[in-house]
């Protein structure tokens, strides 16, 4: 029996500052403070301790910008569960463990709206001619990449290399929904020897991919990544931590993303995943399929025969309803599931017929919507630097710029759902026991992280909460507990009376 | 497409009573051509206005 397919999204977004001198580190804390700054509800992801105006690379604007705290600190813990850091030079949200697909959808969007938020609350502490502007793409089309990554829960008895070797396949060919669309290419190998000159592909990503397994997320990237950091018990479990994915501006492309692969993974762990789907070169064809918005390019499989990217997802899409069948998707929730498969279907279905009928849905095929139009409306050479414009102002998180939210992309999420969960905590994994203690108690929670909280209980001393399971926590199962515990020093009693 | 996979995708239809995305995909798609003449009307005036500098200056480095 497969693992519940506990999953969550990492995303790590672009950021320029315009009208000084200032770096996208500085740039990326002045972002992620702007947010804590007056919460005091949120807590440091570990023991932090400030140190204002510790670095000052590239800081000119002294009188305007907050106290400057050290990269690797500026990490908090926020009261829905979710992580907000700045990750290398850009910040970076982790969502919270989610129980389904479209939970993490929502989160992923609720973390939309804390950038938005931290965008607008810094800028009016900018001087007037000096902004940060933030995009959510993964390529700033000169070489340079970075990530959403995705986290699934799997068990540890299935071994990895199957695990890797299965799921390589989708992760090559599930891009023809879920890309999210690039003007140009950037692949080293082609860079500078004409193909460059691509006019449009389908991920920000794909040409970046250079090994088929590793460890490695910055350079030399692998389509799947070895990572072993469970954050849970690892003598159960792994958490796949997946880098070959575009982040979405569609919420129905991650939903697809997300749920597509849980159920993919799911079959996997059960031995159902079809054994002939092995594609001879992915590093080869990730790019292939990219490269090619006709879909009609053939790709080599292990087995000698050839498939198109929407054949092969079709193959994968029957494999995988044959599978709900047999071994249902409780998994995976079984009405996300079906309201999964039911999508997936109808995507391959559009894409099989006539693209524009899923241009609501598919970032890329939406985003080359427009850049076809406007190179036919001002009479455009392929190269035009607007069109790059174009491409880059679709991930643009001003509500006022942004093309995607005039794309018109069918949305999934009630705006109110959204609001509620830029706080509130899914119910449904151990994020909820994270989030409300934050909520009720930030100033004696000292640090949290994704399988513990501490506390720090008068008179006691410090009393760290283990969280080695992702599915313990829940709302079912803690929120009486949480709800009649007057102080954290009557939750730990409690808890510890509970599990003697 | 493969006919198993309409069969079944039909039957997972009536599994799913709450999920019917064909109208939606059905109604937006006729409404494209007419969405996309103001659509880019919009975006002629919301797109940055130095398109070159704009790109060049969009430098990301040091990422995942």
């Amino acid at each position: 029996m497969a693992t519940p397919k506990v999953c969550g999204i990492e995303t790590e977004y672009g950021i320029i500052f315009k009208g000084g001198d200032v770096s996208p580190i500085t740039a990326s804390s002045i972002i992620v403070n702007a947010y804590s700054r007056g919460r005091e509800d949120l807590v440091g992801w570990d023991y932090i301790d400030e140190h204002p105006g510790n670095d000052a690379r590239g800081y000119s604007l002294d009188d305007y910008l907050f106290p400057e705290y050290e990269s690797q600190l500026v990490n908090t813990v926020l009261t829905n569960g979710a992580r907000y850091y700045v990750d290398h030079a850009h910040p970076e949200i982790s969502t919270p463990e989610c129980r389904n697909a479209l939970e993490a959808v929502l989160f992923d969007r609720a973390g939309e709206e804390i950038i938005r938020s931290s965008m607008h609350t810094a800028n009016g502490n900018l001087p007037e001619d000096s902004e940060i502007v933030i995009y959510k793409n993964n390529s700033d089309g000169k070489g340079n990449s970075y990530g959403c990554h995705e986290n699934y829960l799997v068990s540890r008895q299935t071994p990895f290399a199957q695990i890797a070797q299965q799921i390589t396949t989708h992760f090559v060919t599930r891009q023809i929904y879920c890309g999210a669309g690039k003007v140009g290419a950037e692949h080293r190998g082609i860079v500078g020897k004409g193909e460059d000159r691509l006019p449009f592909q389908i991920s920000q990503r794909a040409d970046f991919f250079e090994e088929e397994i590793g460890l490695e997320t910055t350079l030399k990237r692998p389509i799947v990544n070895t990572r072993d950091e469970p954050h849970c018990d690892p003598t159960k479990y792994r958490r796949l931590h997946v880098i070959a994915g575009d982040a979405n501006m569609s919420e129905i492309a991650t939903l697809l993303k997300l749920g597509t692969t849980s159920i993919v993974l799911a079959m996997i762990e059960d031995n159902a995943f079809p054994s002939h789907l092995i594609i001879k070169d992915p590093v080869r064809a990730i790019r292939q399929v990219s490269h090619d918005t006709s879909l009609t390019t053939a790709i080599s499989m292990a087995d000698g025969q050839t498939m198109t990217a929407l054949q092969i997802q079709m193959e994968i899409l029957e494999a995988s309803i044959r599978y709900a069948d047999r071994f249902g998707l409780e998994v995976v929730d079984a009405e996300v599931g079906n309201d999964v498969m039911m999508r997936w279907a109808n995507v391959l279905e559009g894409l099989d017929s006539d693209q524009l009928l899923v241009a609501d849905i598919v970032d890329w095929i939406a985003k080359k919507r427009i850049v076809d139009g406007f190179t036919q409306r001002h009479g455009l050479q392929p190269h035009d630097a607007r069109l790059k414009a174009i491409d880059l102002q679709y991930h643009d998180m001003r509500s006022d710029k942004c093309l995607a939210l005039r794309a018109g992309l069918t949305t999934l999420c009630a705006k109110e759902d959204v609001v509620s969960a830029m706080v509130n905590p899914p119910e449904s994994t151990r994020a909820y026991f994270r989030g409300t203690v934050l909520q009720r108690w930030p100033n004696d929670v000292i640090a949290a992280n994704w399988d513990s909280v501490v506390f720090d209980i008068p008179n006691q001393g410090l009393k760290r909460i283990p969280m080695p399971e992702p599915l313990r926590g829940t709302r079912s199962l803690v929120g009486e507990l949480l709800a009649s515990s007057q102080n954290p020093s009557d939750l730990v009693e409690k808890l510890s009376m509970q599990f003697e | 497409m493969p006919e198993q996979l309409k069969k079944t995708s039909q039957t997972k239809k009536s599994v799913a009573p709450t999920v019917d995305l064909t109208p939606t995909v059905a109604s937006s798609s006729k409404n494209l051509t007419a969405e996309l003449d103001s659509l880019l009307d919009e975006i002629d005036e919301v797109l940055e206005s130095n398109a070159e500098e704009f790109v060049k200056s969009y430098v990301q480095k040091g990422g995942q």
